[in-house]
């Protein structure tokens, strides 16, 4: 905890905690994916899934436990990549005094310059997400504990899936830019793989992309139903 | 050719400054770009004008006084090429140019386009050297440098300190000219001994300046007339990474 202070302490510092809380984000997407992907296996299959998330461990963990430990780590991450993010970014906005009447694009992507308002994007999709299909606050048909209901009457409407497809393309914009940044945040620069530090950037920010959009379109078009 | 130019005029560090339109009717393709300003002083100087402040020393793109924005390019069009090296060829009968200084709260402006980049200095003063007695000069070979090491502190330290990477960045951070100088320091023998307690020195000394925070945009690296690249930046994050997690005593106090 003392180094994790040390760390926040320092610009570099912060950035490095972005970049960990930054990859513990992602593994949970990949996961999430993942899991989502069991949509296709069907209702059975799904609802065991998040019946499993629930009930890990159990009776050794409470019913739950191990889902809301899961949470909490999620959580702390959030806010600590939030927090890092924000601050850094006053005082980077501080740095500049004054803008130039002209200017020329150099940096390396579009990705690099939307990941702040890419990420407020992403928060803001996080909250709904979470009433949408976790407490079901803002479904138009949830049943408690049918997952597999929940989530195909919800992307029975294309506005929905619409909806969830602008927010994953700026997820992947998020991670596009994300997953190169965090060789260099983490000093895991090296002349002999650099090179492919782009295309796995690509590679995985695409793969998340499309493998979330499967089973919402596939609901969609009513192949999944 | 003829050219107009838009150039940032300023009479002192807390005045408000504007853009004077000035016609450069007798430029040739030949000149410099700091030629090319010379040129257009002269006639200032004869109308009773006050000339425009700008810096230079070497012009011959190795010492970093040089520098301004030019049509939103650091240092203008040319990549890796420095305000002195850039020459009228890189324009067009008829241009306009808009020649602005750095902006960066750290870099005030001093006069039209000059700025104190003393920050770069005081990130110097806080690491950016070895406390080693000189003696005379060791021989040749004396200590052994593995070839790729040696190039790479010497592409690190082909820095000349200019700013353009901090004009450049959207968040006015130097971080690629702090980590040219911790690379370049970090990659040779004699960087050894104070290499963490540098990088952690040089960052703060950069952070308390005002520069802003790295995002890995990359403009600095385009920016740059030396071609320094973002990898010695990853460097330096790694070097503080462990540096803090090394969590020596002596740094405890921090
Ligand atoms: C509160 C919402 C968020 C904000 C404001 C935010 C903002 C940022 C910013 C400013 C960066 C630094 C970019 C850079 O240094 O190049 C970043 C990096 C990153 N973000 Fe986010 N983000 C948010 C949410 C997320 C989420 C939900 C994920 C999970 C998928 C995520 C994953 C990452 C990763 C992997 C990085 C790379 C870390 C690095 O720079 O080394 N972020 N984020
Ligand atoms: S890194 Fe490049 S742009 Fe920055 S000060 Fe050094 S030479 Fe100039
Ligand atoms: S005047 Fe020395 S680098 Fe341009």
């Amino acid at each position: 905890m003392r180094r994790v202070a040390k760390l926040y302490q320092s610009s570099v510092g912060k950035k490095i905690l972005m970049a960990l809380s930054g990859l513990i984000l992602f593994g949970f997407i990949v996961g999430h994916m993942v899991g989502n992907l069991k949509v296709l296996s069907g209702p059975e299959s799904f609802n065991a899934y998040a019946e499993f998330l629930r009930d890990f461990g159990y009776p050794l963990i409470p019913h739950e436990g191990f889902l809301w430990v899961f949470r909490i780590v999620l959580l702390g991450a959030v806010l600590l990549h939030a927090a890092s993010a924000f601050q850094l970014w006053g005082t980077s906005r501080s740095a500049r005094s004054g803008m130039y009447r002209k200017t020329v694009d150099l940096s390396f992507s579009y990705a690099s310059r939307t990941m702040r308002w890419g990420g407020v994007i992403l928060a803001l999709f996080v909250v709904y997400h979470i009433l949408h299909l976790t407490t079901g606050t803002v479904h138009v048909d949830f049943v408690a504990g049918d997952v597999y209901h929940n989530y195909v009457v919800a992307f029975q409407s294309p506005i929905i899936l619409g909806f969830y497809a602008v927010a994953q393309a700026a997820l992947c914009f998020h991670l596009y830019h994300g997953l190169w940044s965090v060789t260099q945040t983490l000093g895991a620069s090296h002349p002999k793989y650099n090179p492919l530090r782009r295309p796995v950037a690509v590679v995985l920010a695409l793969g998340i992309f499309v493998g979330f959009l499967i089973p919402p379109v596939l609901v969609a078009t009513g192949v999944v139903s | 050719m003829k050219l107009k130019l838009h150039i940032w005029r300023q009479s002192a560090p807390d005045v408000r400054g504007g853009f004077e339109t000035i016609a450069a009717d007798n430029v040739s393709a030949h000149m410099s770009f700091l030629e090319m300003l010379d040129v257009v002083n002269e006639g200032l100087i004869a109308e009773g004008k006050e000339p425009v402040a700008f810096d230079h020393d070497c012009r011959e793109g190795i010492c970093g006084t040089c520098g301004m924005m030019i049509n939103g390019n650091p240092h203008g069009p040319w990549e890796g090429t420095s305000a002195c090296q850039l020459h009228m060829r890189a324009f067009q009968d008829g241009d306009e140019i808009w020649i602005e200084p750095w902006r960066a709260r750290a870099f005030p402006v001093l006069k039209d386009l000059v700025v104190d980049r003393s920050a770069f200095d005081r990130i110097i003063q806080a690491g950016g050297y070895v406390s080693i007695r000189t003696g005379s000069a060791p021989d040749a070979n004396a200590v052994p440098i593995g070839k790729e090491w040696a190039d790479e502190a010497f592409d690190a330290a082909a820095c000349i300190g200019c700013g353009a990477c901090v004009a450049a960045c959207p968040n006015a951070s130097a971080m690629l000219f702090t980590a040219a100088k911790v690379t370049q320091l970090a990659r040779l023998p004699q960087g050894q001994p104070e290499r963490y307690e540098r990088v952690l020195s040089m960052v703060d000394t950069h952070d308390s300046e005002g520069f802003g925070n790295c995002t890995n945009h990359g403009a600095c690296q385009n920016a740059c007339p030396k071609g320094i690249s973002v990898d010695y930046i990853a460097q330096l994050n790694r070097d503080l990474f462990k540096a803090t997690l090394m969590d020596r005593p002596d740094e405890a106090a921090v």
